[in-house]
């Protein structure tokens, strides 16, 4: 038996992969919750109503699909150009943090609407300025990004925990390890009233297309690419690795660091070392979803995000633990690469 | 300070070096052989912590310790095996695969945890892996606490050490794996299969991986947790950089992290007015400085991370 | 005499390629059969075929009387069949032992014997004239004592048929003479052999009898007393394709020029104090057996690699280690080594790769942003000017041929009229059509003005092609010389690293 690349992935066979990466999850899935004792129907039923069955567990879903397409894009913008960041995790967290730091007081008395401008920027500088110096590692010193990057998260996370119990604590939340929250002049508007949705989705659905501009029609996006896919060639051709590794990691960690931001300006107001659930590593999984592709990004983070919200719900009403969430989209990330596979490959006696 | 070098003394903080370095001499010794075939595992905290868990609930449900830390292993064989298929005959990107395990081999954990303890409940605990006491040795000053009485996996990781540094080196398996993780096209073309290779050491890494695990849940601590594992398994993947691919620097590298483990934990209560956090924080910043001060010089298996599909050029 | 092998009608498709057809083949004892045939005529699929790296579509393979299993190596090493292959499979950061032994032993076995290994590698060695140093590391080796390893592990292994694929690619001329010796000696201790080639001198000097492959199938067999160069010449090529030739005319002002430089590859000096001067109008060729410093020399015209010392002028202005983006902005065209490892990104389309290297200029982007339709029309252009077959501007490259991704590489360098053009093995694995095509392509270069380095292995095409030539052994180059000054005996010794200064 062999395997022999495809000249051409039929379109249809592209577009089909992704959905049977997820059945498969979702069926591999169902065994475990019969283990639970529970009718998988009636668990995924439960689920789809818990993420979409009424307006307002849609726009649950939604606003928790925001930093996920964030991170999504973030790990797909890197691995395009075979950069392992796997410290999104950490990314999100400095950019939570950046943000609760400025946005309390630092910029106090700017209009709302400049004072938010300088807030994302401020994010995504943070996030980006993380990831330079893996990014700084590698190229001096020939360092692995993946473990630095991985070993960065737990770094992040216990500073995120000092500072939140030291110089930014906040002294209204009783004890409670939370940082001093943004002013309020700065959170980012609801997007529909009564509903935690805010405009943040308008902002991460914006920069998926601009991520799409980047890498499709500019220079350093076909250079990013170009070293992605074989660096010596694009070094032949003229393209700088280490500018191109530097851009593209200033990109991908400006793009987690925004995830942490829009999640503080938008949900919570205020860090905590629990705030995220996960959302960079779940990024890798919607990256790797969307076959690397921004707009295929958006749709992913819907998915997880259905899946996540949906679960707490099923959770309640099966009890299933919630856990199941967690197991179904790591498998449909393991299910989705083999089914990439098997889309550009054909298998031959 | 005089206190915090005083420390450097204790018997105390030397025995808890040992019992520290131990799931990481499991974990580093996986990732060694995975790594030496050619392949890069980064599913191993995710193995892990799956072979925290099925170690504990073996237990738990009324097997013996031994066989707790067995079914573990075979549980990590197993996951081993799927990173494998995916990895070595589909040649998909072993980053990828590698973190979709770990997510996985965590999440399952997890779930499976949870069916059987719901949240709030304390964690159930086991009756674990008690110091072995030798005879007269056991009570030398010092050497005794450090060296002879420390738990039986604590043995078992040490001597695990030189067989695979043995295995390695002297028998044509040792072989026939090094010779895979440099170049699978001599290992063909002398009649060997060096996918079989892969997936075997891929299975037997991971294993390893899942011991290290389980060595949490039945000797280092009585109970499983989420989050247990708390990037022990990525620990380890730098450490082998660190040893350059050699079981006897690997465990050099793991008694060297543990030591800076033990010691910033006992630091902590000494010294004051210093945030835990930076004390927690140290080791990691420490495997970073490791990995910057061997990068260039490390030998890396040239064949590590490059698929080897048959009849491919 | 006893036939050993036999590989009766044997058939070996790729996708939509017939890489084999119908191919039947014997193998006496103790004689030298050659098989020649131009790259792709399917002469190593037949072998791996032989060697079980792959499974026939039809066809079976006999030794010694016994069928073997289609696709298991195995089987025809235990058969008694070795192989020495043309990239070496050899482990560079093990031993010359470790490297021997492999597989020899049983694998689950509680410690190697590696002592009477060491005995039975020395004796073989000592047998065959084959000298090694058991405990040297493969990385260290030269790649003539690579050569040797390889044959020693076919021997170790028991090997009575032994197959070498284009065993003298790597060697200089005494090098393979001196193998053919060896190989001769081995026939009298009983081996019988096949090696692959297609040069014919050494197919006429060395073999006993040739078969000649040509698209995949046998076209004919000849005793090699009943035979000449020029019949296997015809066989070989079939419809014969004519290289164009070198017209002299008059060379211009000097254009591009090293003065002493030594470039540094991994730590270690690769390019050692080396000078040349290459000038409007001519091509210089710098000949030599792979492996002498080509790579280093290659990296440093193509701006990858800075001169740790010396200089590199072009125009007398300083360029060495400025980057390709100023060697090309220079005016410098370049032609890759290794088109797929360095000339293209295999995943991208074709527009992108022909346009990578001019993206940052006006003509194909503004502000940034790539102009898209400009480069597909400059791509859909150069397909047509360099007529490279079957190719579309959307296409994924890595599906183009050898030589028609060469020609698009070729367009690519030669596009923007470069005053300095670097051409490293610019035929390598290619067939006679498109080595024609390339030659001609370069020679028109000659004659707009260009100054061109060919770097080569190939000394027929340094002849033809070139106006003088310098040998590089060892790193270092040899002063140049005319070539209608030089002749075969001369340029020989040269490329031996015998030169006088």
């Amino acid at each position: 038996m062999r395997f022999e690349r495809r000249a051409n992935v039929p379109w249809a066979l592209a577009v089909s992969a992704p959905f049977a990466a997820v059945g498969a999850a979702l069926a591999l899935s169902a065994a475990l919750i019969i283990a639970a004792g529970v009718n998988p129907l009636w668990a995924y039923l439960e689920m789809l109503r818990g993420a979409l069955g009424s307006r307002l567990a849609v726009t649950e879903m939604l606003t928790r699909a925001v930093p996920l397409i964030l991170t999504g894009l973030a790990a797909a913008v890197a691995f395009r150009a075979r950069f392992w960041n796997i410290g999104g995790e950490g990314q999100f967290y400095i950019g939570a943090l950046a943000v609760a730091w400025v946005g309390h007081d630092l910029i106090s008395g700017l209009p709302s609407a400049i004072g938010i401008a300088v807030l994302l920027v401020v994010g995504m500088a943070a996030g980006a300025l993380l990831l330079s110096g893996p990014a700084y590692l590698r190229l001096r010193y020939g360092v692995d990004e993946v473990v630095t990057t991985l070993l960065m998260n737990f770094v992040v996370i216990l500073f995120v925990g000092l500072m939140i119990e030291g110089p930014l604590r906040d002294p209204l939340a009783f004890g409670w390890p939370q940082s001093v929250p943004v002013d309020g002049t700065y959170r980012l508007p609801d997007l529909i009233p009564k509903t935690r949705l805010h405009i943040g989705l308008l902002i991460a659905v914006a920069v998926a297309g601009v991520v799409w501009l980047i890498f499709a029609r500019t220079v350093f996006g076909t250079e990013a690419r170009a070293a992605g896919f074989n660096a010596r060639a694009a070094e032949f051709a003229g393209v700088s690795l280490p500018r191109t590794v530097i851009g593209v990691a200033l990109l991908s960690g400006g793009l987690a660091g925004l995830a942490g931001t829009i999640e503080v300006m938008g949900v919570t107001g205020g860090v905590t070392t629990t705030m995220s659930p996960g959302f960079g590593y779940a990024g890798i999984v919607v990256a790797m979803l969307a076959a690397l592709h921004p707009a295929g990004v958006v749709a992913a983070a819907v998915f997880v995000a259905t899946i996540f919200v949906g679960a707490d719900a099923m959770s309640r009403a099966t009890g299933v633990p919630s856990f199941i969430a967690d197991v179904i989209v790591a498998l449909a990330l393991l299910t989705m690469l083999a089914a990439l596979f098997f889309s550009s490959y054909r298998i031959r006696r | 300070m005089i206190e915090s070098l005083d420390l450097l003394f204790s018997a105390s903080l030397w025995a808890a070096v040992l019992r520290i370095a131990t799931p990481l001499i499991f974990g580093v010794l996986g990732v060694l052989l995975c790594e030496r075939a050619g392949v890069l595992n980064l599913g191993i905290e995710g193995i892990m912590t799956m072979g925290a868990m099925i170690g504990w609930l073996t237990v738990f449900l009324g097997a013996d310790l031994w066989t707790g830390i067995l079914v573990a292993a075979v549980a990590g064989a197993l996951i081993g095996l799927l990173h494998a298929l995916l990895t070595v005959p589909l040649g998909l990107s072993q980053h990828v695969s590698g973190l979709g395990i770990t997510l996985f081999a965590s999440a399952l954990a997890y779930y499976l945890y949870r069916l059987i303890v719901t949240v709030g409940e304390s964690p159930p605990t086991i009756d674990p892996f008690r110091p072995l006491d030798f005879p007269i040795l056991s009570e030398v000053a010092f050497l005794g606490p450090v060296f002879f009485s420390q738990t039986a996996p604590t043995y078992l990781a040490l001597a695990l050490v030189a067989v695979m540094a043995y295995v390695l080196t002297r028998t044509p398996l040792g072989l026939a794996i090094r010779m895979t993780g440099e170049n699978p096209h001599t290992v063909e073309s002398q009649g060997l299969d060096p996918t079989l290779i892969r997936i075997g050491c891929v299975m037997a890494g991971s294993a390893l991986m899942a011991l290290g695990g389980a060595f949490l849940t039945t000797a280092a601590f009585n109970s499983f947790f989420p989050g247990m594992v708390q990037g022990r398994g990525w620990i380890c993947i730098a450490l082998v950089v660190f040893a350059s691919w050699r079981p006897g620097k690997a465990l050099l590298g793991a008694l060297l992290f543990a030591f800076f483990d033990a010691y910033q934990l006992r630091l902590q209560a000494v010294v004051e007015g210093v945030p835990y956090q930076l004390f927690l924080m140290a080791p990691y910043l420490l495997s970073i400085v490791a990995l910057i001060l061997v990068a260039r010089r490390a030998q890396v298996p040239a064949a590590l991370m490059i698929p080897y599909r048959r009849g491919e050029r | 005499m006893s036939t050993v092998l036999h590989l009766d009608r044997i058939t070996k498709r790729f996708g939509g390629l017939t890489a084999n057809d119908d191919v039947t083949l014997e193998l006496k004892n103790g004689e030298i059969l050659a098989l020649l045939g131009e790259n792709g005529a399917g002469k190593t699929t037949l072998m791996n075929i032989l060697f079980g790296h792959y499974a026939a579509d039809e066809g079976t393979v006999n030794v010694f009387g016994q069928t073997l299993p289609p696709g298991r190596p195995r089987s025809a090493i235990q058969a008694g069949v070795g192989m020495v292959h043309q990239h070496f499979t050899l482990a560079g950061n093990l031993s010359v032992l470790d490297n021997v032994m492999l597989g020899s032993e049983p694998l689950i076995r509680v410690r190697s014997r590696r002592d009477e290994g060491r005995i039975r590698l020395l004796a073989l060695s000592e047998k065959f004239g084959l000298k090694t140093d058991p405990d040297a590391r493969v990385s260290g080796l030269s790649v003539g004592e690579r050569q040797r390893v390889e044959i020693l592990k076919a021997l170790y292994r028991g090997a009575r048929i032994l197959i070498l694929d284009e065993p003298t690619a790597v060697l200089t001329r005494t090098e393979a003479e001196r193998l053919f010796d060896i190989l001769r000696s081995m026939t009298r201790q009983g081996l019988s052999i096949i090696f692959i080639s297609h040069k014919l001198s050494e197919v006429m000097a060395a073999s006993d009898r040739i078969a000649i492959l040509r698209g995949g199938r046998k076209v004919a067999e000849r005793a090699n007393s009943d035979t000449s160069p020029e019949e296997l010449a015809e066989l070989m090529v079939g419809s014969r394709v004519t290289r164009p030739k070198r017209e002299a005319h008059s060379i211009g002002a000097p254009l591009l020029a090293a003065e002493e430089v030594t470039v540094h590859l991994d730590g270690k000096p690769a390019l050692n104090n080396v000078s040349f001067t290459a000038h409007a109008g001519e091509i210089l060729g710098i000949v030599g057996v792979s492996g002498n410093g080509q790579v280093a020399l290659g990296a440093l015209l193509s701006g990858v690699a800075a001169p740790a010392t010396g200089r590199l002028t072009l125009e007398g202005r300083e360029i060495g280690g400025l980057g390709p983006r100023a060697f090309i902005a220079a005016g410098v065209g370049r032609i890759p080594e290794d088109r797929h490892a360095e000339g293209v990104v295999g995943e991208l389309p074709v527009w992108e790769n022909v346009v990578l290297e001019q993206l940052a200029t006006p003509e194909f982007s503004t502000r940034g942003f790539v102009r898209r339709s400009a480069a597909r029309s400059h791509a859909a252009d150069l397909i047509k000017l360099f007529d490279v077959r079957g190719a579309t501007p959307e296409m994924r490259i890595s599906l183009l041929s050898g030589g028609n991704m060469q020609k698009l590489i070729l367009g690519r360098a030669l596009a923007a009229a470069p005053k300095v053009i670097i051409a490293n093995q610019p035929t390598r694995g290619l067939d006679e059509g498109a080595i024609a095509a390339v030659h001609a392509k370069l020679l028109a270069a000659r004659e707009a003005g260009a100054a061109t380095i060919l770097i080569t292995e190939d000394l027929e095409e340094a002849v033809d092609l070139s106006d003088r030539l310098q040998a590089i052994v060892g790193g270092r180059l040899s002063r140049p010389v005319a070539v209608e000054e030089s002749d075969s005996r001369r340029l020989g010794l040269m490329m031996a690293g015998v030169w006088e200064n």
